[in-house]
Order: C-alpha cells, then sequence, then structure tokens
C-alpha cells in the first residue's frame, strides 16, 4: 500500500521527494488543493471513500499518515 | 440559534446572469500548473464556465435592471414592497448603501427601508432572516431580497485556486406575509475567530489599496495573487464546512423531530464539486436530493448560489409544485445556517441574462 500512495504522491507532485522525513504540509510539499487530488486517487485506488471531516492537514503531514487514513477509511466502509 | 417564523412564504425567484461566459480550458495557460495538473484538479472540482460581468459592469446595475424586468412583466408591483435587502460583499461604493442607489434608479417611493447587509456564502439564509424580522414588524407586508455579487473582479488571474470558481450574478426573492398557517425554522450560527479565513486582505480603512498591496506575489503552492485580491485558508474552511454544518444539521433534525426523507430537496451554497458532494456524504444525502451544478455551470456566485439552484433545477415546476426544503449557507463570517421551508405555487422562478 505504502508504494501505491508514493506514486499517488510522486505523480501529484513529481518536484518534491515524499521518501523524506519532513512534513509534507508545514514544508509546503502539499497545499489544501493538493490534499483534493490526492483524495481523489486515492478513493479510485483503494475503492474507498475517505470522510469529509478527515480531509485535514495532520492525516497528510506524512507518508504514514496518508498510509493510515486509507487504512481507517478502509476498516470503516 | 433557532429562529421561528410564522407565516411567511417566498412568492418569487428571480436570477440574473451577465451574459459573458469564460471556460476553465480557456484560461489554463495563466496558472503556474502543467495542463495536466489543472485539468485533473478541474475535474475534480467542477471547473468549467463562468459566468462574469463586463469591466465597469455594478452590483446595482444587475439588481435594477432585474428589478425593472419584474416591473415592465407585470412580476412585481413597484409600489408593492416596503424593504430592499441587498445582500453583497461587492458594494457599488464604501458610502453610500448600494440599495439606496438601486432604490434611485428606480425612482421608489419614500416608504422604503433599503438595507445592505455585508454577508457572503450564508447571504441568502441571513437575508432571508431579515426579511422575516421585517415582515414580523406588522409595518411591511412584502420585502425585496436582492443577493448579487461580482467577485470575479477581486481574484487574481493567476490564482488557480480561486479564479475558476468565482462567478457573478444576482437573484431577486420576493419574501412576503401569508395566510397559509406553515412555520418556517432558521438555524444560525457564526464564529467570528475564523473571520480572516476567507478575506480580501487590503481596500478597507484598515489597509487602503495602494502601489504596495497592488503587488503580485507568488504563494508557496505557485499561486499568483496581491492583498487586493480574495484569498481563503482552503485548508481551515474545508474542515469548518465539514464539521460545523453536519452538527447544526443534526441539531435541526432533532429539535423538530424529522428525518432527512423529510426534506425534498436540500439546496445549499455552492462552493465547489468537492466540497458538496463530500458534505452529501457526511449527511447521507443522495446527489439527486442536492443539487451541485450550479459552480460547473455559472461559477460559485457566494451569497448567490442558493437562488440560482432553485431556479435552474426546479425552474417553472415550483410554479405549479410544493416542495419541502431545506436552504444551507456556510462561508465567510464564518457563518453557516440552516433553513426548512415550504417552496411552492411561486409567481416566478426564472433565469434571464444581464443585457
Amino acid at each position: 500500500m505504502k508504494e501505491l500512495v508514493l506514486n499517488i504522491l510522486k505523480d501529484t507532485r513529481p518536484e518534491f521527494d515524499f521518501n523524506s522525513n519532513l512534513n509534507f504540509i508545514d514544508e509546503g510539499y502539499l497545499d489544501s488543493f493538493d490534499l483534493v487530488t490526492i483524495v481523489s486517487d486515492l478513493e479510485s485506488k483503494f475503492d474507498i471513500k475517505i470522510n469529509g471531516s478527515m480531509i485535514v492537514p495532520e492525516n497528510f503531514n506524512s507518508l504514514d499518515s496518508i498510509v493510515n487514513l486509507v487504512q481507517n477509511s478502509k476498516n470503516a466502509s | 440559534m433557532h429562529l421561528k417564523f410564522k407565516n411567511k412564504r417566498i412568492s418569487g425567484i428571480l436570477s440574473i446572469l451577465p451574459s459573458k461566459e469564460v471556460n476553465f480550458i480557456d484560461e489554463i495557460t495563466n496558472y503556474n500548473f502543467s495542463e495536466k495538473q489543472s485539468v485533473k484538479l478541474g475535474k475534480i472540482m467542477g471547473y468549467g464556465s463562468r459566468r462574469i460581468v463586463h469591466n465597469g459592469t455594478t452590483v446595482s446595475d444587475l439588481c435594477t435592471f432585474g428589478l425593472n424586468y419584474l416591473f415592465d412583466n407585470n412580476l412585481l408591483n413597484k409600489d408593492s414592497f416596503q424593504a430592499l435587502i441587498l445582500c453583497t460583499q461587492s458594494p457599488d461604493h464604501f458610502i453610500p448603501a448600494t440599495s439606496n442607489i438601486i432604490a434611485g434608479n428606480l425612482m421608489l417611493n419614500e416608504d422604503i427601508i433599503c438595507l445592505d447587509i455585508n454577508q457572503g456564502c450564508a447571504g441568502f439564509e441571513v437575508g432571508l432572516m431579515q426579511a422575516f424580522m421585517m415582515l414580523d414588524t406588522g409595518a411591511i407586508n412584502r420585502v425585496v431580497l436582492l443577493n448579487a455579487d461580482i467577485l470575479s473582479t477581486k481574484v487574481s488571474v493567476k490564482d488557480r485556486n480561486s479564479r475558476p470558481l468565482i462567478g457573478d450574478g444576482a437573484s431577486i426573492t420576493i419574501i412576503e406575509n401569508s395566510i397559509v398557517d406553515e412555520t418556517i425554522d432558521l438555524f444560525i450560527k457564526m464564529d467570528g475567530s475564523g473571520a480572516l479565513s476567507l478575506q480580501i486582505p487590503a481596500g478597507g480603512f484598515k489597509m487602503p489599496s495602494s502601489a504596495e498591496t497592488a503587488s503580485l506575489k507568488e504563494d508557496a503552492a505557485g499561486n499568483v495573487r496581491s492583498l487586493d485580491h480574495l484569498v481563503m485558508k482552503g485548508d481551515q474552511v474545508f474542515n469548518f464546512v465539514q464539521t460545523k454544518v453536519p452538527e447544526l444539521f443534526n441539531e435541526m433534525l432533532v429539535k423538530l423531530n424529522i428525518s432527512k426523507s423529510f426534506f425534498d430537496y436540500f439546496f445549499f451554497h455552492q462552493p465547489n464539486r468537492f466540497m458538496l458532494e463530500k458534505l452529501a456524504d457526511k449527511l447521507e444525502i443522495s446527489y439527486e436530493k442536492m443539487p451541485n451544478n450550479i459552480c460547473e455551470k455559472y461559477g460559485n456566485g457566494s451569497n448567490n448560489t442558493v437562488p440560482l439552484a432553485i431556479c435552474d433545477n426546479l425552474g417553472g415546476k415550483v410554479k405549479n409544485e410544493n416542495f419541502e426544503v431545506c436552504l444551507g449557507g456556510f462561508g465567510v463570517g464564518l457563518t453557516w445556517s440552516l433553513v426548512k421551508c415550504k417552496l411552492g405555487n411561486l409567481n416566478f422562478c426564472e433565469i434571464i441574462n444581464y443585457k
């Protein structure tokens, strides 16, 4: 799953290295409109629905947090 | 806050749209993003066509044009209303109130109360609230509510986050006393601590416009705008909508002891397709019952989206039929509001083009 999420991030912002340990939001790798396309891609790739109230910066600030979000959304559906 | 109003009705709605149409695809090269990225975002957000005013056209022009249309077509008598409320965040001037200018353009008689309200995306609901309160005085039996904005003029041409969304337009809603024993329930909340989440930083008395405020700067994401332009903290606004509106919605259902199936339609403000779909999912409301076509078809016209959605989606049908509707507004302020009312037997419900 991690690799698939990483590919989605790279596709959204190819200029950044998402393997780093930096905070994606604080470092400006992703803005709120990037989150929109990432959510759409995650929903399509993993056949899930992400609850609107879960679309907050803290769920997108690292690869692990995004993977957790996908996992939680899978469990909820 | 829960307000109840008795024996009131909406008797007509007219939307006025500028005839100039622009398409997202035609502007895509303005933005500092790859075409592929922008097209993808556009599909998710519902970036499509927008109606915008030509340079020099004002809110008072749109409203005066619409009211003259109603007078000329015998849909409204010039002397039959006692209040003219204008909800806008793009007034002609700071001084005087634009509603007074409109009254002057139309040569309305002096027994009229003109009132401007500074509200955005919940402006239709706030305007209805003000109209209902005026009717409750007993001295007023009909109110004309104007919802109009031309904010396309305040969005940077290089701001891909806001520019493709914003449309212009106006709506005229007639609200009057009714002999039918109906109750309208209006729920409203405001949170001023989030007031600057959506703003135009410069141009007011706190930071007057200057050459410095007009200077364009690129943000971290690659959008280019100045302090004279509209800017929003997208993540904060999105989170506010996804948490506060469902809370108020559930409060409404509990207080009124009704279920979602009570309503035929949910006419909510349409900021963009993605945000409204996520809200519908959260509220577990089918997309068929919550129209979401205005942003893509005409652009997000701020406080004008709800009346425009009614005209576009119900049109002539609402002249002969009755619908139980939930109206919803949320945005700048921060302000959020829901109105439960019956909508039907309107004298008119249509869209016209400005010139």
